[in-house]
Parts: C-alpha cells; sequence; structure tokens
C-alpha cells in the first residue's frame, strides 16, 4: 500500500492495514508527522508536537500486532486537544497562564485511549481555556481553516477539527461545553460527536463549565468517532458526574436500518437566522434520511430562542469559579512583579489570562455576585430547567433532533472578535444540547459558498447510538464526508 | 443595563485580576453589551421552575473512606516556581 | 461587666472528622505529616481534578445529627464559597450553604447556678478544612502547607442562645463530649480538631432588636473561648458607654497579648458568590440508611447520665462528671460490674484518686496504669475490710506505680487491716495509758480530742486498724 494514500485512509482502513500488515504502525506514524511537519506552518493546528515517544510508541505497537497482543486501536494515530491533561507532555489549554504546565497525571480520556493503544502525535491548538468559537483567543495564535486558511475553523476545538480535515490525524478529541466540537466539525467538513453528559469522564480535563463540559472526539466518519467514542466512554470513579450507564457497542449497532426511526425538525430552527442555502442543504439531508424509512415529525422548542444568554450566565459562572485556581503559586505563570499578596494575585491572573477569558471570568463574577445572584444566575438555571424539559419533551415523540450546526459556513479570521455578542450566536444551535446534557453530532451536510456545512442530531440520553446509526446511514449515501480541502488532498 | 467603570473595578477586585487601565473601556463596552444580552432571560416568567444545576438527574456516588494516594511532593512541586522547605511560597500573608 | 449589657453569642463550631481519607480525595487526612506530603492533586486545586465525595463524613455528620435530635437531610446539597487566600487552593471552599446535611437539633447545658439551660443547633454542614500558611522562617514570603487542605469538616452552628463566657464553654464542652461520644472526631484541641469561631454582640436588655456583632476567628481552647468572649464583650461595652459605635468585622484573638484585634485580611467587603458546585451532584440520603445509623448510635451522655443517677443512685454532678467521656462511662461501669462496693464510693475513687493520677501524668484513660479489675480488686479489699479507704490509696500509688495488684501489694507490704477487737483494746490501752494529760483534758469536756486519739492509734497500726472499731472501742474506754 502507498504512503502516499495514508493521510486520506480513515481510523477503520488504518486498523484493517495494520492487522493486515500492509501497513505499519511505524510507517502511519513517520508519514503523518512528516506531514504536519510540511503544513502545520499554514494551519498551526498543534501547540504540541511528540514526535518521538511517538515513533517510539509506534515501533512498540508493531511489536505487539506481529505478536498478536494488539489491543482495539494498537498503532493507530491519534492526536489530545490541549486540554486533556498528559502526563510529562505540556498541557496549555491555550493558555498564556499555563505556558509552563506538565501535568503529573493522564487525563481518564487520554488513560483510555492509551491503553487501547493510540498513538499521541501532539497536542492541538484551541481557544483560551475552551472559550471562543474561532480559535482566535488561543495564546498560540489562530487556527486557519483547511478549506481555506484565512477563515476559521471555528472554536473552540479549532487545533483538532483543522487537523483532522486537513488530513494531519484521521481523529482527534474535542471538548464542547456549547459546541465546541459540532461547530468546528461543521465549518471544516468533518464529523464531531458531543456525547451525552457524564458519558466520557471529564476528569483531567480542564474545566470551563463543569455542567456543561464534555469530551467527545472529531473524526472523518461515523464510523471512525464511533469506535474512538466506545473506548473513551464509560464510568470513571474520580468524576463523580460520570455515567454508570453500560457503554453499547457503537459500531456494531451502527449498521442497523433507521426505518421507522423517528426524526424532529425545530420550528423555531425555520423561523429566523438560518441562511437560504443552509436550508437549502438541511431539507435535502432529511430528504435523505428520509429514503431510508425515518420518519419526519415537527416539533417545538419554545424556549430554545433563550439558550445562548442561559448558557452564557451559568457557563461564566461555573468558569469564574472553575479558574480561580490559576494564582501562580502550585503551577503556571506567576507574576514578578508585585509588592503584596493582593498584587501578586492580580498581576499573576491579569498576565496570565487573555481578553476573552477575563471577560467570562468577570461575567461569571457579576451574575453571582451579591444582589445579581437570583436575577441572572438562579433565573438563568430556571431557564435552563424550562429549555431542558422542552427537549425532554419532544423526545416524547422523537427519537432524534435533526437541524442545522451552524447559521452559516466558516468566517473569516478576525470578522467578529469585537463584537462578543455576534460571536456567541454562533452557537446558537449546538447550546441547547449542553444545557440539557443531551449528546449530539454534526456530520458534513453539503456547502455553501464552496464551504462545508454540518447537519446536527441530537439525541436522548444516552442515545448516542441513535445519532451513530442515522449519520453512518446518512454518509453511506452521500459523500460530503470524503470531500477534501484541495490544498490537503 | 450598563456596567460602570467602578462596577469593573470592583469584578477587578473580586476576580483578582488585574485589568490594564487602557482595558477598561473596552471592557465596560462589551460587559455592558454582554449583561444586556443576558438580560432577556427577564422576559419569560419562570414562577415555580426549580433551578437546574445538573444535565442529568442523578445523585451523588460516594467513595469508600480509604487512602489511596502516596506521597508525590517531589514530582507534584516540579510545576510550581517558588518552593522552600517543601513549602509553596507566597507573598507575606498578614492576617 | 456592666448588668444592663445583655450578652447574645453565637458559636460555628469546626469539628474535623476522624475519616482516615480527606473528604473530596484519597489523601491520608492523618496530622502532622511533613509539608505538602499529604496533599494530592485533587486537594492543590489541579488543573482537571475532581471532588469524589467521602461516604465516612456524611455517615459521621448524620450520626453527629441524630444524637442532637435534628432533622437529617435526605436530598442535600455542595456549594462552593468563593474567595482568594493562600490557604485555599481552588480559590473556594466546598462547602454547604442550602439544605445542609444537618438542620436543627439542640444541647442542654448547665450554666453557672446549675441552671439548665438549652442552646439551639441552627444547623451542621460538611465542608473542606483549608491549608496552612506558615509566616515564620521564611523573609519576605508565608510558606503554605496543604496537607489539612480537604480535611472534612462538620461546621455546627448554634443560635444566639448562648449568654456569657462560660456557657460558651459549657456548650463547646459538650459539643466537643459529644462528637467523641460519637468517634466522629478526636477532639484534640492543640492539633485544631476542635476549634470555633464565635459572634458577638451585646444589647441593653430592654432592647430587643440584637446588636451588631463581631465574630471572633479561630479559639482553639475552652481557655481561649471564654477570655475571648469576656475580653470582646468588655471591649463592646466600652466602645458603645462611650458613645462609639460596634463595626461589624472578624476579629483575631491574640491569646499572648490576651486581647482581640481586627483581621485585616477579612477587611473588605466579603462577596463569597456561594453557587452550588457543578462538580459534585445532590446527595441523596435514603431513609434506612439514617436508620441503620441510629440504631447503632452509643447511648448518649444526656441519657447515661440519667441512667447513673437512676441505677446507681449516683449524685447528679457526680453522674455528670463521669459520663462527660465515654470512656471514663465504660470504665466506671466496668470497675462496677466487678465489685460488690457502694456505686458512689466507685464513683469517688474514679473523679478523685483516679483521674488526679491520670491528670499528674497527662495519661488518656486508654493507657491507664490501672485496669478496670485491678482497680475493683483494690476496692474489694475495702469491701471486704481487709483494708481501711485511708490505706487504700497507699494501695493505689503502689499500684500505680507498678508494683502489682492489691493483693500483692497488701500483702506484701502486711498492710491487712487490724480487726481483731482485743488486739485493738491493746492498743487504745497503750495510747491512754501514754498520754495522761490529753485524757484528763477529754474526760473534761474537750471532746474533740476523740480524734487525736485516734489518729496516735492509726500511727501505731500504721493505719491498719480499722477505724470503725477503734471509735467504737475509744469511747468505751474514755469513760
Amino acid at each position: 500500500m502507498p504512503n502516499s494514500q495514508i493521510h486520506n485512509m480513515t481510523l477503520v482502513e488504518l486498523k484493517k492495514a495494520l492487522n493486515e500488515k500492509n501497513l505499519s504502525s511505524r510507517e502511519i506514524t513517520e508519514t503523518l508527522l512528516s506531514r504536519i511537519n510540511d503544513f502545520d506552518d499554514s494551519v498551526n493546528s498543534f501547540i504540541t508536537m511528540t514526535s518521538d515517544q511517538a515513533i517510539k510508541e509506534a515501533m512498540e505497537a508493531d511489536k505487539k500486532i506481529a505478536n498478536g497482543d494488539q489491543t482495539n486501536l494498537t498503532g493507530l494515530p491519534f492526536a489530545h486537544k490541549d486540554l486533556f491533561c498528559t502526563k510529562g507532555t505540556l498541557t496549555t489549554c491555550g493558555s498564556k497562564m499555563l505556558h509552563n504546565f506538565i501535568p503529573p497525571y493522564d487525563a481518564t480520556v487520554v488513560k483510555k485511549l492509551k491503553n487501547a493503544g493510540v498513538i499521541m502525535l501532539g497536542k492541538t491548538n484551541m481557544d483560551e481555556f475552551a472559550m471562543g468559537s474561532s480559535n482566535e483567543t488561543s495564546y498560540y495564535g489562530s487556527v486557519g481553516n483547511p478549506w481555506d486558511l484565512k477563515l476559521s475553523p471555528g472554536g473552540s476545538s479549532g487545533g483538532s477539527a483543522a487537523a483532522v480535515a486537513a488530513r494531519l490525524v484521521p481523529a482527534a478529541t474535542g471538548t464542547d461545553t456549547g459546541g465546541s466540537i459540532r461547530q468546528p466539525a461543521a465549518l471544516t467538513g468533518i464529523t464531531g460527536i458531543k456525547p451525552t453528559y457524564g458519558r466520557v469522564s471529564r476528569y483531567g480535563m480542564i474545566a470551563f463549565a463543569s455542567s456543561l463540559d464534555q469530551g467527545g472526539v472529531f473524526a472523518r466518519s461515523c464510523e471512525d468517532a464511533a469506535l474512538i467514542l466506545g473506548e473513551m466512554a464509560g464510568l470513571d470513579e474520580l468524576d463523580s458526574t460520570s455515567s454508570a450507564e453500560k457503554v453499547p457497542n457503537y459500531l456494531e449497532s451502527i449498521n442497523h436500518p433507521i426505518k421507522d426511526l423517528k426524526i424532529g425538525l425545530v420550528k423555531q430552527h425555520f423561523e429566523e437566522g438560518l441562511d437560504e442555502e443552509n436550508k437549502k442543504n438541511l431539507l435535502s439531508a432529511i430528504d435523505t434520511l428520509k429514503s431510508q424509512g425515518a420518519e419526519v415529525i415537527e416539533i417545538d422548542l419554545p424556549n430554545i430562542g433563550l439558550s445562548v444568554p442561559t448558557y452564557y450566565v451559568v457557563a461564566s459562572a461555573e468558569c469564574s469559579s472553575n479558574l480561580s485556581r490559576y494564582d501562580g503559586v502550585r503551577f503556571g505563570h506567576r507574576t514578578e512583579n508585585y509588592e503584596n499578596l493582593e498584587e501578586f494575585y492580580s498581576k499573576t491572573r491579569g498576565e496570565g489570562f487573555g481578553a476573552e477569558v477575563k471577560r467570562r471570568i468577570m461575567t461569571g463574577t457579576y451574575v453571582l455576585s451579591a444582589g445579581y445572584y437570583d436575577a441572572y444566575y438562579l433565573k438563568a438555571q430556571k431557564v435552563r430547567q424550562l429549555i431542558s424539559q422542552d427537549f425532554k419533551n419532544a423526545f416524547e415523540k422523537v427519537d432524534v433532533i435533526a437541524g442545522p450546526t451552524t447559521p452559516s459556513p466558516a468566517f473569516e479570521l478576525g470578522a467578529k472578535m469585537d463584537d462578543p455578542i455576534e460571536m456567541y450566536l454562533n452557537d446558537i444551535f449546538t447550546i441547547g444540547a449542553n444545557l440539557g446534557g443531551f449528546p449530539a453530532i454534526s456530520v458534513p451536510c453539503g456547502f455553501v459558498n464552496d464551504l462545508p456545512v454540518g447537519l446536527q442530531l441530537v439525541g436522548k440520553h444516552f442515545g448516542e447510538e441513535s445519532l451513530f446509526q442515522c449519520g453512518h446511514q446518512f454518509q453511506q449515501l452521500t459523500d460530503w464526508h470524503k470531500q477534501t480541502p484541495e490544498q490537503f488532498k | 443595563m450598563s456596567i460602570n467603570k467602578d462596577e469593573i473595578k470592583y469584578l477587578s477586585l473580586l476576580s483578582r485580576m488585574d485589568i490594564d487601565k487602557n482595558e477598561i473601556k473596552d471592557i465596560e463596552e462589551k460587559l455592558t453589551k454582554i449583561i444586556d444580552f443576558v438580560d432577556q432571560l427577564q422576559t419569560i416568567s419562570t414562577d415555580n421552575i426549580a433551578p437546574m444545576a445538573h444535565p442529568l438527574n442523578q445523585s451523588q456516588r460516594l467513595r469508600i473512606d480509604e487512602v489511596t494516594e502516596t506521597n508525590d511532593r517531589e514530582n507534584i512541586q516540579k510545576n510550581a516556581q517558588q518552593i522552600e522547605k517543601g513549602m509553596y511560597l507566597v507573598p507575606k500573608v498578614i492576617d | 461587666m456592666s448588668s444592663q449589657w445583655e450578652v447574645v453569642i453565637g458559636l460555628e463550631i469546626h469539628a474535623q472528622l476522624a475519616a482516615k481519607s480527606k473528604i473530596f480525595s484519597g489523601a491520608s487526612s492523618s496530622y502532622g505529616g511533613e509539608p505538602n506530603t499529604q496533599a494530592c492533586l485533587v486537594d492543590l486545586g489541579y488543573p482537571g481534578t475532581l471532588p469524589v465525595l467521602n461516604q465516612k463524613a456524611i455517615e459521621m455528620a448524620i450520626r453527629f445529627g441524630l444524637a442532637v435530635g435534628a432533622e437529617i437531610s435526605t436530598r442535600s446539597i455542595f456549594a462552593r464559597k468563593n474567595y482568594f487566600y493562600p490557604d485555599l487552593p481552588k480559590g473556594y471552599q466546598i462547602s454547604q450553604l442550602d439544605l445542609p446535611i444537618v438542620v436543627g437539633g439542640q444541647m442542654s447545658i448547665l450554666n453557672n447556678d446549675g441552671e439548665e439551660r438549652i442552646i439551639g443547633i441552627t444547623r451542621a454542614h460538611l465542608e473542606e478544612d483549608a491549608g496552612k500558611s506558615i509566616h515564620e522562617g521564611f523573609d519576605d514570603s508565608s510558606g503554605i502547607d496543604l496537607n489539612r487542605a480537604g480535611t472534612p469538616l462538620l461546621e455546627i452552628v448554634s443560635e444566639p442562645d448562648i449568654s456569657s463566657a462560660s456557657e460558651a464553654v459549657a456548650y463547646m464542652k459538650k459539643i466537643h463530649s459529644i462528637v467523641r461520644y460519637l468517634g466522629i472526631c478526636d477532639g484534640n484541641m492543640q492539633e485544631g480538631s476542635f476549634r470555633c469561631d464565635a459572634n458577638v454582640s451585646i444589647k441593653p436588655f430592654s432592647q430587643d432588636k440584637l446588636g451588631t456583632r463581631t465574630e471572633l476567628k479561630n479559639l482553639n481552647s475552652f481557655k481561649f473561648v471564654e477570655k475571648a468572649i469576656q475580653h470582646e464583650v468588655m471591649r463592646q461595652i466600652e466602645v458603645i458607654e462611650d458613645g462609639g459605635e460596634i463595626i461589624q468585622e472578624t476579629r483575631l484573638y491574640d491569646s499572648d497579648l490576651d486581647e482581640t484585634r481586627p483581621m485585616r485580611s477579612k477587611e473588605e467587603a466579603n462577596d463569597y458568590r456561594y453557587f452550588p458546585d457543578p462538580d459534585l451532584l445532590p446527595v441523596i440520603i435514603d431513609k434506612d440508611f439514617i436508620n441503620e445509623i441510629k440504631d447503632s448510635l452509643p447511648e448518649l451522655p444526656s441519657i447515661k447520665k440519667e441512667r447513673f443517677i437512676e441505677s446507681y443512685k449516683l449524685k447528679s454532678t457526680d453522674a455528670e462528671v463521669l459520663t462527660t467521656s465515654k470512656q471514663l462511662a465504660d470504665f466506671y461501669e466496668e470497675v462496677k460490674k466487678l465489685t460488690e462496693i457502694d456505686a458512689q464510693i466507685v464513683a469517688n475513687w474514679l473523679i478523685g484518686d483516679y483521674t488526679a493520677a491520670l491528670n499528674k501524668d497527662d495519661l488518656d484513660i486508654v493507657d491507664s496504669k490501672i485496669s478496670a479489675s485491678d482497680l475493683a480488686g483494690l476496692l474489694n479489699k475495702i469491701a471486704d475490710q481487709t483494708i481501711s479507704g485511708k490505706i487504700a490509696k497507699e494501695v493505689f500509688d503502689a499500684m500505680w506505680k507498678g508494683e502489682g495488684s492489691a493483693e500483692v501489694i497488701i500483702e506484701k507490704k502486711g498492710l491487712v487491716q487490724i480487726t481483731d477487737d482485743s488486739e485493738i483494746e491493746n492498743i487504745v490501752n497503750q495510747v491512754i495509758e501514754n498520754n495522761p494529760s490529753q485524757v484528763k483534758d477529754y474526760l473534761e469536756g474537750k471532746s474533740q480530742l476523740l480524734g487525736y486519739f485516734v489518729g496516735q492509734i492509726m500511727k501505731e497500726t500504721k493505719g491498719k486498724a480499722n477505724p470503725q472499731k477503734v471509735n467504737e472501742i475509744l469511747k468505751k474506754k474514755l469513760i
């Protein structure tokens, strides 16, 4: 098999080639590392490369395969968003605050995937502390969208999305607090799933907003995403919010037909904010699913319009508290410029955090402070209940809710940096799933102005199987997910 | 609802985050926009609605009372920049 | 203290729970390790780490709640209290605000006049302890030791029902006794396992509205609680009588200077921005679990005291002392079981000589040098008149020094009591013979000289003569 094809292969294909000994893990690893070396100057999708370690591990993987000792993912190349703690490897969370942070432990997700056999090529770029929708708040520079490097790949997991879209790595982890997996997946033409809250352990995932954060995966097909998620998911004693719900075999159920599956179309999605081209793509995607026997039902999410403001109150409040630990004492950036304790704290934090993070911390501090708690934080928690209940009511009637992932395709870098609200509204279709903890996937469903857009499917709690099933059937009938940016073919 | 300079200073104090003089105006503007935006929440009635703190209706799992951690001070403290006598250093604390 | 002022005190007692591990991590919660050797990644607030609640902490809080007649919340939540301080690694303390695990309850105490007073308990909630800042030994810095960070604490908040420093101490001692009975706190105040903050205010008796209160922090001995409150009350009276106003503030008691002063670090407005901790789910406690704990509760001091009065016919004050500590009470009952002697005599021994001996050697009852059965052995020798109570004290001292059992010591030292009438008579005659002038005085009416003769006889017999018989025979002879 020619090495020139390695970067276009999916995980499932690579796994087959490894097991049939048509390729070695070392070949795969070295090919992709050299590809990253050649291309990533322009994309900037990686913050840290772990090349030496990767080659070493690939050689060990080859030995295992030779001995027949391989596990499910042995020798497969992978990347982690730089928000997952990796023992002995710099973990910055896209921030100056953690420019020197080397975790002494692996996140549970990292550990599980390592045990399953993946080879980590490096850590990917991201918005600072996962706060952003364009990957422009990263201390390590913005990331280019492989479809047009002047455009944003979306965020916050922009590095992982761009790396997978540019065929630098077949799959990578992401985290999704308000759309940070699905939005960049849609804008870069790949598949990305945010599982049910609690499906994947948050231990070792540097927290942004604890009640919304959930780890997930980017890949170039639903099949690959299912393969990875099966290894990532499951109960973790170190995360009390992780679920004991049994992890099904996603790869097995992915082929089940979607005949009789009930798909909901949200009335409100068509009322405002969705551009015509996007709508056309969406409706044609729905027709494809219908052609397989799925039943389409209109549903109502009356309070979904408030999801973005609800999210900005809840997420900011939680982040303002979660980020208090960065004080320069035990890890991370420490100011050299202080007279006393107060100044030490405020300089350390003033220097270490970027503008967007500061705004969110201040917003969160504001909504929790004396006199505002009820009007903002408590109110938002109640509206969250309403929105979540809307979804639950809808799921009485349907198995999956379909809609657009984003209002429009990728935008230019810099275009929305001056208006936080405009930036926040990028997540208008994705945030609802986080508020209610529902699983959601984005799969490529067409192009608008030559740029990819995504179909979002939201499922019931622990209904990942339906999402994979739907997405996979769709990918059997379409080739949107196989489209490759010209520059990276 | 607008956020004024004094509130910005108070928030900066509460969150122990130095705000550069040049940044204050920008923060003031953007925070005002954000708060205006989230003020939409006031348009809906939430009487008798229970606040929702967690997406799943689960209860806390408890840990058995066992010591599972061993001393890893040396390794852990590699991330700290100022250590003396095994302790983390901070500017003098005055009670 | 001017009598026109009514003093209003509420205590917040912090009891470290005697769990092996921290409240949210698997690090050891034992005291005294080298700095930061018992602070794991969770305790240090390392990025990505998460808290997992210790079941023991919940169980112990429930035990306390049941013991003070409180209601146990079947649904309880943890909240974050946000503030920056070097001993608080995460920038927030995980505590409870709404829905604490223990709600209500009460404690009865005896005030200085021996009257019973009921002190209400508002709530008791679980939280994590902070680390320690060390100020000495670093140039311009403080050193931070986070071993204590994350140690489980039960904060017991009283109603403002306490009206004097001595009542505050009585209440605190009572809680101290309860938590040790329950085995949920070692009560070691030197190590900070049991400490309290006091909210103190004064108001004229005629006024209903409470005065402005100050909070006294970190009072870690009964003596300091008493002194700090006394001083604070005096200070407040002085301020008000001088026409001033009390400012609501946190004050630190300085035991060296014996005064309170405002805490600099707490000067700014407290805006703790409490909100439910999103890393921890609601704790749901089912009724069966509560009942199970209820069934396993030990007999509590107040009940035990009543039983001691009832079944042993003890004086109320003695029953109170004996039941202050479970170990002492158990020891008492064990001795009592093994001896026929009057229950009150056993109590006298335990409260008197035995406690004195423990105190002298600074020993805990579990480290006592005389076992319950040995002590019972000694008391049995009094009961069967082998020795007198007085000789028993000598035997006790020898036993304490490890010279053997009562039997052995009496035998070895020849301390068996003289009860033989004729033998005592001989000695009495001898003493009368040797003291003619005292006999004369006695017969002329100086009846108090009887004690002198008894003393002489005891001296002759090295205290071995049976005192009742000596008295009897002396009186007979001296007519």
